[in-house]
């Protein structure tokens, strides 16, 4: 065993931080990884069952629990899986052990003689009447894992690459699920007035008017430039935030522009410039082909505005929230409310998807801002909709330009990816700020930029480098260092617009020596499970019987690996065009390795699709005077079940290989296939997200 | 003001100052928290519930205007025995991921099985166009509603 260690357990060696045996007879495997509508808690389930020779209904989860449960930061970027699952399997492997020892041990036999049949121990096939809970308090699970107890062979899984159903979808078609339903009674629901921006001040507060207008008892609680209203009557304090926002007056507002929301302004603003790579060739490259492309800002749109629920009782701090980290939540909060982190416990409640960094973490941060001041209180926030669309972070605009020389065939020989990019990752902590310590007398200093850095995954930088043999390539990132809005973590950080770029570019390069799309991959291609996605995909979809170009109707490919190390997704798109863009169909074959929950892991790639049509041809984050403008629903439209495709997606087996997290896997490959799509449709390519009716019509020129 | 309505079968009054909408009436008076927030402007269709057997979005409908009528939110779906046909075909179905949408997708899908027992798909799309699932999980949405129908149909018959 000479693997090193998952990040998760070497932050959490102790083996009772993961696994316990509980009497009911049932073990409880506690994960910092929360359900956030992908399915892990049911896979992490199947895991364990599966390493420790359980049935699955023996395994309860605990998810998300400062007290009780590990510290595996964020549930984020597809690692749930790849690293909290695989921590899971070695604290089983090595608890499985250490439970056959102590049974040898009893029955004065060798562990090699004892297997285990769902949870019982058969000694040379025999039932020997011992099980896991008739030796649990001889297992000493205050040690620290070792790691060196090698779980079972991939061959040898049971639970795993089954289709378990989803533990949390029954309650979740019955009407009780979500923190946003957790109404005790006596619960004082707040709403904030939120400071336009970091750094403005508020000068005045018409207190009169607000109550003029929000009737209903209410208190304003009003610390440097935080406002919360208080009471019993959820619909009063709503009523009293809306009407505050017109009783407020503010200074050192930022004011923004119409330009600011698009990509092209990033080009030529003050930024660090980071290069990675082989150093640019002292020549220009003969052959040079340059194209530039870009996605503008865009929203994590959750459906459910961001809540959370707060208490502070006897010196002691509890809050609920449906953020992704309830260990770095808990440190946030310590940290901005001046506390130590011991008297602060955070809990995981559902929320709905929320497709990486959203409000959610600022609104746990409102609630327990206001619990602190009001001790005893039951307090719950719950952002209004114009709220989330306005002050969560937002998915960067990227502006990305490709120059790539080509040899004498045609294909590319020197590749440069050069990105200009806001930050992707500002949570707080970790870049960014909770929004109400920003607002209170003592804001943190504004930290400096910074982004993942590509051997992590990269951000901006995720999925710049093409997965094709190129001999020679590299990233010039040009990090935005003032950018007009707060931008932080949406579902594949850079990987969308890359993919989206690079496999434009490959279309175009294949369309210039006159070879097909898909011909022109495999030329350059020798990784053998992306070829195979590829031959795949294109014999599902008759790509072979692709027409010409320019019909109105189009077939369009894409490729990716998920962060150059993750899982593989092949996307072939039908689209039809009369104005506006339709896409008619979706073809997807992915490789994620060995599958926990097969339907499950295909769930998540219908919906990484869905998504990444909707971004590609519907969504921009709008900006005026005020911030962003885009606060609606019909301001930021997204896909509707009308203009869903009809969708064939499809896992190749995993041979054995490790598993990959699949959240996230077919966003870059489907915007590329859309927009090859499109420009096989329209005989001409749309280098701008999102393809609006607009742009059609230019490109139509 | 009191004002009395019908909901899931059961007869309620609630005491309101001002004017209140059905959808916090229903969340925050009678403890039906099922039909759910999401935008408060007749945008989303997370607050769907049925009045009078037709579906209306219950977050911007003031609570006077349904006095004396019947609701049905996703709490009257099921008995206490047994899911509706539709909650079951979306188990099946696996159709959902956050599950926020379903609420109201599963009201309209109620409304359209009700009038219509044999749907197209396109009926379906139709039925469900005011509803937005950020999730993406309309494919198996719009297979689940079908595979209810049918499974309603197979038991009436
Ligand atoms: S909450 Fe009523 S339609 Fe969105
Ligand atoms: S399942 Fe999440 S919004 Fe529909």
């Amino acid at each position: 065993m000479t693997a090193p260690l998952p990040t998760s357990l070497v932050d959490n060696p102790r083996l009772d931080r993961w696994i316990r045996f509980l009497p009911d007879r049932t073990v409880r495997i506690a994960t910092g990884k929360v359900e956030i509508g992908q399915g892990i808690v049911t896979a992490l389930g199947q895991i364990a069952a599966d390493e420790l020779d359980l049935p699955y209904a023996r395994v309860v989860v605990l998810s998300g629990n400062t007290d009780e449960g590990p510290d595996e930061l964020y549930t984020s970027s597809s690692h749930s899986i790849e690293i909290g699952g695989s921590a899971v399997r070695l604290v089983c492997a090595e608890v499985r052990a250490k439970a056959l020892e102590r049974v040898a041990l009893r029955l004065n036999c060798s562990p090699t003689d004892i297997t285990v049949a769902e949870g019982r121990f058969i000694q040379n096939g025999v039932e020997t009447g011992q099980d896991y809970w008739t030796v649990a308090g001889e297992i000493d699970l205050s040690q620290n894992v070792k790691g060196t107890t090698a779980p079972k062979a991939t061959i040898a899984y049971a639970i795993v690459g089954q289709d378990i159903p989803r533990l949390d979808l029954p309650a979740k078609v019955s009407g009780a699920a979500f923190i946003h339903d957790v109404l005790e009674p006596g619960t004082l629901h707040a709403r904030v007035l939120r400071q336009p921006n970091r750094g403005a001040r508020l000068v005045s507060l018409d207190e009169a008017a607000i109550r003029r207008v929000a009737k209903g008892e209410f208190r304003i609680l009003r610390e440097a430039n935080f406002v919360a209203f208080v009471g019993k009557e959820e619909g009063v304090v709503n009523a009293a935030a809306i009407a505050a926002e017109h009783h407020a007056e503010w200074d050192k507002v930022r004011r923004l522009t119409p330009e600011q929301q698009e990509a092209a302004w990033l080009k030529g603003q003050p930024s660090e410039d980071r290069p990675y790579g082989v150093p640019a060739p002292a020549m220009a490259p003969r052959n040079l082909v340059q194209a530039t492309y870009s996605r503008p800002y865009v929203a994590h749109a959750s459906l459910a505005p961001s809540c959370a629920l707060a208490e502070y009782l006897d010196g002691h701090l509890t809050i609920q929230s449906h953020g992704q980290g309830m260990h770095p939540l808990r440190r946030n909060v310590a940290a901005a409310l001046g506390i130590p982190i011991e008297s602060i416990t955070a809990k995981h409640l559902h929320g709905a998807g929320c497709y990486g960094h959203n409000g959610a973490d600022d609104a746990a941060m409102d609630t327990a801002l206001i619990a602190m001041r009001l001790p005893g209180e039951r307090v719950r926030v719950r952002w209004r909709r114009e709220e989330e669309f306005a002050f969560e972070p937002v998915g960067p605009a990227m502006l990305i330009t490709l120059h790539v020389g080509l040899d004498e065939l045609g294909y590319p020989a020197d590749w440069t990816t050069e990105i200009w990019s806001p930050t992707h990752v500002q949570r707080p902590g970790s870049g960014g700020a909770l929004l109400a310590a920003e607002a209170l007398a003592n804001p943190p200093a504004p930290a400096k930029p910074t982004d993942p850095p590509v051997e992590r995954g990269g951000g901006a930088t995720r999925n710049a480098i093409p997965l094709y043999d190129v001999p020679a390539h590299r990233i010039l990132h040009h990090l935005t260092q003032n950018p007009p809005i707060r931008t932080s973590a949406l579902r594949g950080l850079g990987a969308l617009p890359n993919v989206f770029a690079i496999e434009s570019m490959l279309d175009d390069l294949a369309a210039r020596i006159g070879q097909d799309p898909l011909a022109y991959r495999l030329a350059i291609l020798s990784d053998p499970r992306a070829r195979r996605l590829l031959e795949q995909v294109a014999e599902r979809c008759g790509w072979a019987s692709r027409g010409t170009a320019g019909t109105g109707k189009g077939l369009g490919l894409g490729l990716a690996k998920y962060k150059n190390k993750s899982a593989y997704a092949a996307v072939v798109a039908a689209v039809t065009i009369d104005e506006e863009v339709r896409v008619e169909r979706i073809w997807c074959v992915a490789d994620a390795g060995v599958v926990v929950n097969p339907d499950g892991a295909r769930n998540q790639l219908e919906g990484g699709i869905v998504q990444a049509i909707s971004w590609t041809l519907k969504e921009q984050v709008r900006f005026d005077g005020q911030g962003i403008s885009s606060r609606d629903w019909e301001s930021y439209p997204i896909l509707r079940f009308s203009e869903v495709p009809e969708m064939q997606v499809e896992l190749v087996d995993g041979a054995g290989n490790p598993p990959l997290g699949i959240g996230e896997c077919t966003c870059g490959p489907t915007a590329a296939a859309v927009g090859n799509a499109v420009a096989h449709a329209l005989g001409a390519r749309i280098h701008d997200m999102p393809f609006t009716r607009e742009r059609v019509m230019k490109a139509l020129l | 003001m009191s004002i009395s309505f019908t909901v899931n079968g059961e007869t309620r009054s609630v005491e309101l100052e001002g004017s209140t909408s059905l959808l916090e009436v229903l969340r925050n008076h009678l403890g039906l928290t099922g039909t759910r927030f999401g935008c408060g402007l007749e945008q989303c269709g997370s607050c769907m519930v049925l009045v009078d057997g037709e579906p209306m979005q219950a977050c911007s409908r003031d609570m006077a205007t349904v006095a004396g009528r019947s609701v049905t939110t996703i709490e009257g779906l099921s008995t206490k025995d047994s899911l509706h046909p539709l909650q079951q075909a979306f188990l099946d179905e696996q159709a959902g991921q956050c599950g926020y949408c379903l609420s109201g997708i599963l009201i309209s899908a109620k409304a359209l099985l009700d009038r219509n027992p044999n749907p197209s798909r396109t009926e379906i799309v139709a039925a469900l166009d005011r509803h937005l699932c950020r999730c993406g999980a309309h494919q198996r949405i719009l297979k689940a509603v079908e595979r209810a129908a049918s499974a309603m149909r197979g038991r009436s018959r």
